[in-house]
């Protein structure tokens, strides 16, 4: 079946679907332990700032992503303060590199799946984390055995959200890592290119009917986890 | 084993200010609703940090302000059995029963698993989730994940408030079975008065907060200003004597001997017999050609008059203390006064079999 897409699809649109699912699931990956304590934080803690943290954590949704993937470029390009920082103490270069289209899908997509999973956290009756702390679990293990497996629908729904979104991800990608093949050419991006040569308009078609279905595909798989969770958290 | 809790705490328009200790068994809080009953528990539980206060199960301290110790839930070896059970809906219950063992110490485990699954007949559960069971399944199995987690302390918060009668009186056997096998002290709160006359062995009557009334249960049972007169029962220690061929069981008590509709216990069990104050006739001199078949002669130690037309009668009977409630105008025609002697009587068809329980109380 790899074959077949492969044939169907010419080298440059295989490499651009291929890099576009591995930036995605980086992107979602890395940006997973950070989500759910930022969900966690906002469900259940009050702290000062909470909604300034909230406000940031859902710029990216409501900023035009050029504005976003300009702030990234300023931030984490080589001239920018924390990639100057990386680059001479880690040698990490993201700027026009894919991780760099990982980190801006991933700041795109996070506020997504922050959402979802705090509306996981905050469905799961705080009583039940009291009685596991009587029962002597610490609040480390109450997390790990009793919120973590109850929300882990959320998660699962929050993470293929975030992944569908990272794959669609154009704007703040194309200003941060431009449109490199290869390493920076996702699939919209690549739409993009071949919409700007003439006789593109074939190649373009396919990888549109290629994001139409991945696009469907994580829908469909997060619409059914959510029910599986559903019953799971009902305890039958 | 004593139970030692003094605890202060305040809230807006509600000020809680509670100190007992109990001995080993079941003691009973209780009190109407806004008595402050589940601010204790949630106090000792560690749910709650009070302003102010001590509890300590022997030299085990949970909480002491003055000494800065304050232990968080997880380290005071508690067993909480709640009102609406609280099992965890993603684990079947065996992970349930276990959930609590898995963190208590490995030297304090005594419970054996296998006990007290069969104590509580949740044997054919095991694989279940709770989403499946039915009420009293659910309160069950929190029972055993309570008593599994090897507690110092059980603490019940109304664990058969959310039940109908009949849950209720399939659970009520598994609470006294735990008083009776189990060495661990119970705390267990309730405003149910039959439950506490079955169970209690201290009860610690709470209004608005503070303790109106604490000792034995029989004792502060009887206190009518604890219990209000309306609610007002004597709660008897009895042991079966024998089995008549007409249907009676003739019991012992220490107020005299007792006759009453077919216990199914054997002789000698001892039973709990709660009569309530209004089933009882009072009388000055011994009735004749009356079908009462319980006639008790005592005397008058105590005579409560409520606000309603009700007056409740104390009449010392051998050591133990009988109620029984009667009309204020009954009383002024009799000119009862404390220190007259008087009868009680008792039909023996009105004592209802749910008001006789097993019981493992002190000799006669």
């Amino acid at each position: 079946m790899i074959d077949a897409l492969t044939n169907w699809l010419g080298p440059a649109e295989w490499q651009a679907v291929r890099l576009s699912l591995s930036v995605s699931f980086w992107a979602t990956l890395a940006s997973l332990p950070l989500g759910i304590f930022i969900a966690y934080a906002l469900a259940r803690w009050s702290f000062p700032g909470k909604q300034i943290l909230n406000g940031i954590v859902h710029l990216p949704l409501i900023l035009p992503p050029v504005v976003t993937g300009y702030l990234l470029l300023i931030t984490f390009g080589r001239r920018g303060m924390v990639g100057q920082f990386l680059d001479q103490w880690f040698g990490i270069v993201l700027s026009f590199r894919w991780t760099g289209a990982a980190l801006a899908a991933a700041i795109m997509a996070f506020p997504l799946m922050v959402r979802a999973i705090r509306l996981a956290i905050e469905a799961v009756d705080p009583k039940l984390e009291a009685a596991a702390s009587t029962l002597g679990a610490s609040r480390l293990w109450v997390f790990a055995t009793v919120t973590l497996p109850l929300i882990l629908p959320g998660i699962v729904a929050g993470a293929i959200l975030a992944f569908a979104k990272a794959m669609g991800e154009f704007g703040a990608t194309i200003t941060f890592v431009s449109n490199i093949p290869g390493e920076t050419q996702t699939i919209p991006s690549a739409i993009y290119a071949f919409l700007q040569v003439p006789g593109g308009e074939d190649a373009a078609s396919r990888l549109v009917l290629i994001a139409v279905a991945i696009a469907m595909a994580a829908l469909l798989l997060s619409e059914m986890v959510g029910r599986r969770v559903a019953r799971m958290v009902a305890g039958s | 084993m004593t139970l030692s809790v003094a605890i202060r705490h305040g809230f807006p328009g509600f000020d809680l200010d509670v100190s007992f200790e109990a001995p080993a068994g079941v003691t009973v809080l209780f009190g109407p609703s806004g008595s402050g009953k589940t601010t204790l528990i949630n106090a000792m539980a560690g749910l709650l940090r009070p302003r102010m206060g001590r509890i300590a199960v022997d030299d085990w301290v949970l909480l002491d302000t003055q000494a800065h110790r304050i232990l968080p839930p997880h380290r005071r070896r508690l067993g909480y059995i709640f009102q609406e059970g609280r099992l965890f809906p993603h684990l079947t219950v065996r992970q349930n029963l276990h959930y609590g063992r898995w963190f208590a110490p490995r030297d304090a485990r005594h419970e054996n698993p296998a006990r007290v699954i069969e104590m509580l007949g949740i044997g054919h559960l095991l694989d279940r989730r709770p989403g499946a069971l039915s009420g009293g399944e659910k309160q069950r199995v929190a029972i055993g994940r309570a008593l599994l987690a090897a507690p110092k302390l059980i603490l019940a918060d109304e664990p058969l408030a959310a039940l109908d009668e009949a849950r209720k009186a399939e659970i009520l056997p598994y609470f006294e079975r735990l008083r009776d096998e189990v060495a661990v002290p119970i705390l267990y709160v309730s405003h149910a008065l039959p439950e506490v006359a079955r169970l209690a062995t201290t009860v610690v009557a709470l209004r608005q907060g503070r303790v109106v009334a604490t000792g034995p249960a029989a004792q502060v049972l009887g206190d009518t200003a604890a219990v209000g007169a309306r609610a007002a029962a004597s709660t008897l220690t009895a042991r079966v004597v024998t089995h008549h061929a007409d249907g009676l069981t003739e019991l012992i008590t220490a107020a005299g001997p007792l006759w009453l509709p077919r216990v199914e216990d054997a002789p000698g069990t001892t039973l709990r017999v709660r009569i309530l104050a209004h089933e009882v006739i009072l009388s000055r001199a011994r009735p004749e050609g009356l079908s009462a078949l319980n006639i008790l002669p005592g005397t008058i130690t105590r005579i409560h008059q409520g606000e309603g037309p009700g007056a409740v009668v104390h009449l010392a009977i051998g050591s133990e203390d009988i109620l029984i409630r009667i009309t204020r105008r009954a009383c002024a025609t009799l000119d009862l006064k404390p220190g007259d002697s008087a009868h009680a009587i008792l039909k023996s068809m009105s004592v209802a079999r749910d008001r006789i329980w097993t019981a493992t109380g002190p000799d006669l």
